[in-house]
């Protein structure tokens, strides 16, 4: 596989939301708004790029039966760092995303990226991978969060398109979530198909 | 790729040791450069909160801050707001019970003679699309809905209730119980102020 | 039908039964409560009512068209079946926007997603309602009161329903005997003297369409008398427990939808167990979680999503109590 399908094919081909449907907890969970899928997304497409890049190089030190471990420590200090980081520099967001944060650590995408892809390739090819699944996903949450904030609210990354007096309050609920990423799926699973 | 490390215990002991180590020093590392921007930040928030609802100030209220207990649980917080020294206004954290979904946690400012100033609404659990309306209900731009305001009004001198309950306030339509908690969450902000308020020489004493 | 000889396996004598014949036949036992809620609501009532029926027409025409892309299948009854239902979970001044939006929802989401009549989990109207009461919580809580035939549309008097009043002034620990005076008597309950959606207001009507329906065989007595008893039933024991902080059974029998709800919509045949054992189980359940809900719940009603809930047990509930097979010998 080349380095450039490492990276695109999380795109679309093996997006983790609408094709694996990996890491749905944080999906359904905080996608109410665009701006809070994008906001998870690239806090989770950090995590991603520099767990993966880790432990593709430190993976061939690691004993077979401490490997999951060891991955979980590595991966929960990344998390812990980007968390500090976001409190700091945008609260804001911080608070909206809540426990959510911390729970990125027990996303499965990242730990089922370390140990199916990370784990058995070299570096550059594990960042490319880390980064294009990073970008799917952030890509399928930003879309999922524009849809429920859209039909919701009537607004997209807050910018109001009509007035909310007329939004759809379920979508901005759990139930609306499951409601839209189902549609969603099949939306996307038609357009492949065709 | 390299050999596998082989599972022994020394193994899995020091490689178990060498990643420990060295997430927490990297931890460390960036708990250090961000503990600042983290207090900054909430210190700016709570600021934040408390400018929204008193007037014009130029201390800081936090650094007078001062707590009354309502109960064994819950604390009110009273953040003086001061403009050269003279008080323009109190911001109040207070907080009702009685809430549809629990918990209602709002910041009131109060004027000196108990004039409410302001309010945020902090946190609550109220029903989306009914008891959330509170969050604006209660501060109303339009001058034909004065009557579900309680900006400028004294809690003191006015029947502090809904009007479905013979009050002079105008609830948010089909949330009557938020309402009534939102209103008694000033309420009892106002009552315990007035309070601290009659007694000012007991308080500076202390 | 066609003409071909068909070769099939055992019945070989048709009962006559179709479709059609029982969907027409739920809607002539829906006629007399739809006429009462036409003499209490009015004009606002025969809009509402339009709209939602030619609207679920509409949706589940084009659906199956140019979506599923098979012969539209508009004519079996059901459309109407659910755009009625629809009409008389909604009060009767809702904007004709949102009964559109309940009538896609019903339609769309409730029904064609799952392949259209009979593969269905949910009752297709109820979906539309609670997605509505989810959505819109403010125009699905103002209801109207029935005033006498009015022409007016949108500026009927609304009102709390009965019990919206009663949660509301438990909540703010008013005794419920105190309580009881303010919401309208048995005799009112039963004739539909209070506020509401339009079809749940008239229990005499809907236990008319009971009978009619119990008469022609359309449904049998399992479900609704499970439901009934099961709420009859405990909230009864409530009431004995705490007579100030529980109605009694009577009152939570003639409120909100529960009439409606058991005779209905529990007893949609797509979304029911198939087996008179499992019918009940099924009633039983929407009985308990109907009184769960209003009592212990942040809704004041729950039939709607007790019934929901219970549909989502049925495949189940199918699974397991399975009816005996022909000649199958007792275990």
């Amino acid at each position: 596989m080349s380095n450039i399908q490492n990276f695109t094919k999380g795109l679309i081909k093996e997006n983790p939301i609408f094709v694996l449907l990996l890491g749905m907890c944080p999906t359904l969970g905080v996608t109410s708004s665009a701006i809070n899928g994008l906001g998870m997304g690239l806090a989770t497409s950090f995590v991603l790029i520099m767990s993966n890049m880790v432990i593709s190089m430190v993976s061939s030190q690691i004993p077979e039966k401490v490997k999951i471990p060891s991955f979980i420590v590595i991966i929960a200090a990344f998390v812990t760092i980007i968390s500090f980081l976001m409190e700091a520099y945008t609260p804001a967001l911080h608070a909206q995303l809540g426990v959510f944060i911390p729970l990125i650590v027990v996303n499965c995408i990242v730990l089922g990226r370390a140990e199916a892809f990370a784990s058995k390739n070299k570096i550059l090819p594990s960042i490319l991978d880390g980064a294009g699944m990073g970008l799917g996903f952030s890509m399928a949450l930003t879309l999922l969060g524009s849809v429920r904030e859209l039909l919701g609210s009537g607004k997209v990354f807050g910018i109001s398109i009509f007035s909310d007096n007329y939004g759809m309050l379920i979508f901005v609920l759990a139930p609306g979530a499951f409601i839209a990423l189902g549609y969603l799926i099949a939306i996307i699973n038609r357009i492949k198909k065709a | 790729m390299a050999e596998k490390k082989e599972s022994t215990f020394i193994n899995m002991v020091l490689v178990l040791f060498v990643i420990t180590l060295i997430a927490s020093a990297a931890l460390g590392a960036v708990y250090e450069i961000t503990k600042e921007p983290i207090a900054a930040a909430k210190l700016a928030k709570k600021l934040n909160a408390i400018k929204e609802v008193v007037p014009d100030f130029n201390n800081n209220p936090s650094d007078e801050m001062y707590k009354v207990g309502l109960n064994e649980k819950d604390t009110l917080e009273f953040y003086p707001a001061k403009k050269d020294g003279i008080l323009v206004g109190t911001a109040v954290k207070t907080l009702t019970t009685k809430g549809f979904g629990g918990n209602v946690w709002i910041m009131v400012g109060f004027k000196p003679d108990g004039t409410i100033h302001n309010y945020s609404v902090l946190e609550h659990t109220e029903t989306p699309g009914l008891g959330t309306k509170m969050v604006s209900w209660f501060k109303p731009t339009e001058p034909s809905r004065e009557k579900s305001s309680v900006v400028n009004k004294n809690p003191g001198s006015i029947n502090f209730t809904v009007s479905k309950d013979g009050g002079d306030i105008d609830a948010i339509t089909a949330a009557t119980i938020s309402s009534r908690a939102f209103l008694d969450a000033i309420k009892t902000g106002y009552d315990e102020y007035m309070k601290k308020n009659n007694n000012k020489e007991e308080v500076s004493n202390e | 039908m066609n003409t071909k000889v068909l070769v099939a396996p055992s019945p070989h004598v048709h009962s006559g039964d179709s479709i059609q014949k029982n969907m027409y036949g739920v809607v002539f036992a829906m006629l007399p409560a739809l006429v009462f809620s036409f003499v209490y609501f009015g004009m606002g009532a025969i809009i509402v009512t339009l709209t939602a029926v030619a609207s679920c027409y509409l949706f589940e025409f084009l659906i199956s068209k140019y979506l599923l892309k098979k012969v539209p299948t508009i004519t079996d009854g059901s459309a109407l079946i659910t755009g009625i239902l629809l009409a008389f979970n909604v009060p009767a001044n809702l904007p004709i926007w949102i009964i559109l939006i309940g009538a896609l929802v019903a339609i769309g989401i409730g029904k064609m997603t799952f392949g259209g009549l009979g593969n269905n989990v949910f009752n297709p109207a109820l979906v539309g309602r609670v997605f509505l009461l989810i959505s819109f919580p403010v125009q699905m809580t103002s209801w109207p009161k029935p005033l006498g035939f009015d022409t007016a549309y949108f500026d009927a008097q609304t009102g709390a329903t009965p019990l919206a009043l009663i949660k509301e002034g438990l909540k703010k620990g008013e005794p419920l005997s105190q309580l009881m005076h303010d919401v309208p008597s048995n005799m009112d309950l039963l004739m539909g003297n209070m506020g509401g959606s339009m079809g749940e207001v008239a229990g005499i009507a809907l236990l008319l369409g009971l009978a009619y329906m119990l008469f022609k065989k359309i449904i049998s007595w399992h479900i609704p008398v499970a439901v009934l008893g099961t709420v009859a039933v405990f909230s009864g024991i409530l009431h004995m427990s705490n007579p100030e902080a529980y109605a009694g059974p009577l009152f939570h029998l003639l409120t909100g939808g529960l009439l409606l709800g058991a005779i209905f919509m529990a007893t949609d045949y797509v979304t029911s167990p198939m087996s008179n054992k499992g019918m009940i189980i099924y009633g039983i359940g929407i009985g308990l979680l109907t009184v769960i809900i209003r009592v212990f719940g942040a809704y004041p009603e729950g039939v709607s999503f007790a019934i929901l809930i219970m549909n989502a047990f049925v495949p189940l509930i199918n699974v397991y109590v399975k009816p005996k097979r022909f000649g199958e010998k007792r275990k």
